[in-house]
């Protein structure tokens, strides 16, 4: 039943993603669009850690960052292919993530998100102060696009096809984790670790686990973010982007693997169109996430299912009239 | 009692919470197949016991056997996997979930497969699946919650959420059950079908079941054996006839006329 209803999202959502550059056929829609999808891919990535298992990560972005300068370093500077950069800054992500996990999920509460805020702003003061490796404030440049197979990414299009396959991926990986024991076993430790460990899950080991995939997730993202802008820079990867996925998870809506992927998408996109008003964009911003959290205290997800849920209700009675 | 029915042997358990003595010197003893009770006024300790039991607190000196294995020093998930399960004086029912997914979770460690079946959809997962959801709608016809089973959990009331907590105990087929005090908020109609449930536990799923309780009328009409605890000590233990006509038990519960 539950399996159902994800496969009928997944193909709308399919469809959707194939069909959006028919519909906007503009560049610049593509090319923010891109930047969309790869965020979705550490936001799906989060929301696995945050709303299904909640826990709190302030430093998911360094994961982004650390991913992103080691596939750059290694693929401008050694030569390496660009697939084999990439592999590289996930397998370093989640070593790093292991690492921190240990000993801070040991920890109850909090601990967590104090451990990933002072990662965070490590790997941020990291990148902007080893000049020689990482080019410092001003940024890595030079960073040789996508390929892989023999294949160059080289138009906007065939990079958005990429990001939008690899972002359908991650959405089938989570979803298929939530509808599992493994699932359960998150939303479980979300409500209650104590009834969980009594039930005879293993606590710390599902939330290490989570936590290292998010890293992964977020590690993915980072790569392709590299390799699309060629030209990365530590404030892409500070304390404000965490803050920001936190912000697309919560506004998306946390019960739901969509939601990391619906809140990317709209905030990714929204400031792009509230740019012509100028003075006025960071109220409006501000604005619309208020008028959006009040409304819709579920996210953006929720609020869809209500009106889906209004709307066939509307026509259904229609029909028995 | 003989050593062989023994399921469960706590043996002189101390647990102290900065000066004071939560537990001193205490001995439970639960026989398989039994409904033990454990009674004492507020206070008394027997949550905590319970709490050492199931390893969510330390205690400082003393031994639990469960199956004549020393559980003493394994974590709260480990002996779940032994066969040893709780509910909570508060529930803690999960609230991001159905009903039915609740009792599935209860089942956690008996219908295994790993991540990757999961991630991949394997036939292993299915089958798993659908054995893990069929035991938790019976245990959810069990306690009378078959209705209920696509609610959310906390869309439930009271006390069928209590009921909930027990479906959920039972589903990955333990076995000994503790219950912190299952009656606690229910209504006199609600307490006589929990009894009734608590007794269907242990006689068709053939579960051992500590309970500790304040409805005295419960806890005489189904226990074997009740010991009762007062001030971290225990100061009786004995069938409910004995419990009843103890003096000491008098006393602790009413205090005594001088």
């Amino acid at each position: 039943m539950e399996g159902r209803k994800s496969i009928i999202s997944l193909a709308v959502f399919i469809v959707a993603a194939a069909g959006f550059p028919w519909i906007l056929t503009n560049e610049y829609y593509i090319s923010i669009l891109i930047l969309a999808g790869i965020t979705a891919i550490g936001v799906v990535g989060l929301n696995l850690l945050l709303g299904f298992a909640g826990q709190i990560s302030l430093g998911h972005a360094a994961f982004f960052g650390i991913s992103a300068y080691t596939s750059a370093i290694l693929t401008t500077n050694y030569g390496f292919p660009v697939l084999a950069g990439i592999i590289a800054g996930i397998i370093l992500s989640a070593v790093v993530a292991f690492l921190i996990g240990m000993p801070a999920l040991k920890l109850r509460a909090l601990s967590l998100a104090m451990a990933t805020l002072g990662f965070g702003l490590i790997v941020y003061i990291f990148l902007n102060e080893t000049i020689t490796l990482t080019g410092g404030p001003s940024g890595f440049v030079g960073i040789p696009r996508f390929n892989a197979l023999g294949y160059e990414f080289y138009s906007d299009l065939a990079y958005y096809y990429l990001v939008a396959g690899v972002l359908t991926v991650v959405i089938v990986i989570s979803l298929n984790l939530i509808n599992s024991r493994a699932g359960r076993a998150l939303k479980a430790i979300h409500s209650s670790e104590n009834a969980a460990r009594v039930m005879g899950i293993n606590v710390f080991r599902f939330k290490l686990f989570v936590f290292v995939l998010s890293a992964v997730f977020a590690a993915i993202a980072g790569g392709l973010y590299a390799h699309y802008l060629s030209f990365v820079a530590p404030s892409s990867f500070g304390f404000h982007a965490s803050l920001q996925l936190i912000v697309m998870a919560i506004l998306g809506g946390m019960s739901s693997v969509w939601g990391g992927v619906i809140g990317a998408l709209f905030l990714t996109a929204m400031p792009e169109f509230l740019r012509m008003y100028e003075e006025l964009e960071t109220i409006l911003y501000g604005l619309i996430l208020i008028l959006c959290m009040m409304f819709m205290p579920q996210g953006l997800v929720g609020g869809l299912a209500k009106l889906s849920v209004y709307i066939s209700d509307r026509l259904f009675r229609r029909r028995l009239k | 009692m003989n050593n062989n029915a023994c399921l469960l042997k706590c043996t002189d358990i101390y647990v102290r919470f900065g000066g004071v003595m939560a537990l001193s010197g205490v001995n439970f003893q639960a026989a398989k197949g039994s409904i033990s009770a454990l009674i004492g006024p507020n206070g008394a300790g027997k949550t905590t016991l319970l709490n050492v039991i199931t390893g969510m607190i330390p205690h400082s000196d003393g031994s639990i056997e469960f199956n004549s294995r020393d559980l003493s020093k394994v974590a709260t998930h480990i002996r779940s996997q032994e066969g040893m399960v709780r509910t909570f004086q508060n529930l803690e029912v999960f609230s991001h979930m159905s009903v039915l997914e609740n009792v599935m979770t209860g089942a956690h460690n008996r219908y295994k497969y790993s991540v990757l079946d999961s991630i991949f959809k394997t036939p292993r997962y299915f089958a798993r699946e659908r054995e893990c959801r069929q035991a938790a709608l019976e245990k959810l016809k069990f306690v009378g919650l078959e209705n209920e089973w696509n609610l959310p959990a906390l869309d439930l009331p009271y006390g069928k959420q209590r009921l909930l907590e027990l479906a959920r105990a039972i589903c990955g087929q333990p076995e000994l059950i503790l219950l912190d005090e299952p009656a606690a908020g229910l209504n006199p109609r609600e307490t006589r079908t929990l009894g009734e449930v608590i007794s269907a536990v242990r006689q068709d799923l053939g579960i051992t079941v500590v309970l500790v309780e304040h409805d005295m009328e419960l806890v005489m009409s189904i226990s074997d054996e009740i010991t009762v605890l007062n001030f971290g000590q225990v100061i009786a233990t004995g069938t409910p006839g004995d419990i009843q006509n103890n003096p000491e038990v008098i006393k602790a519960y009413l205090g005594s006329e001088d």
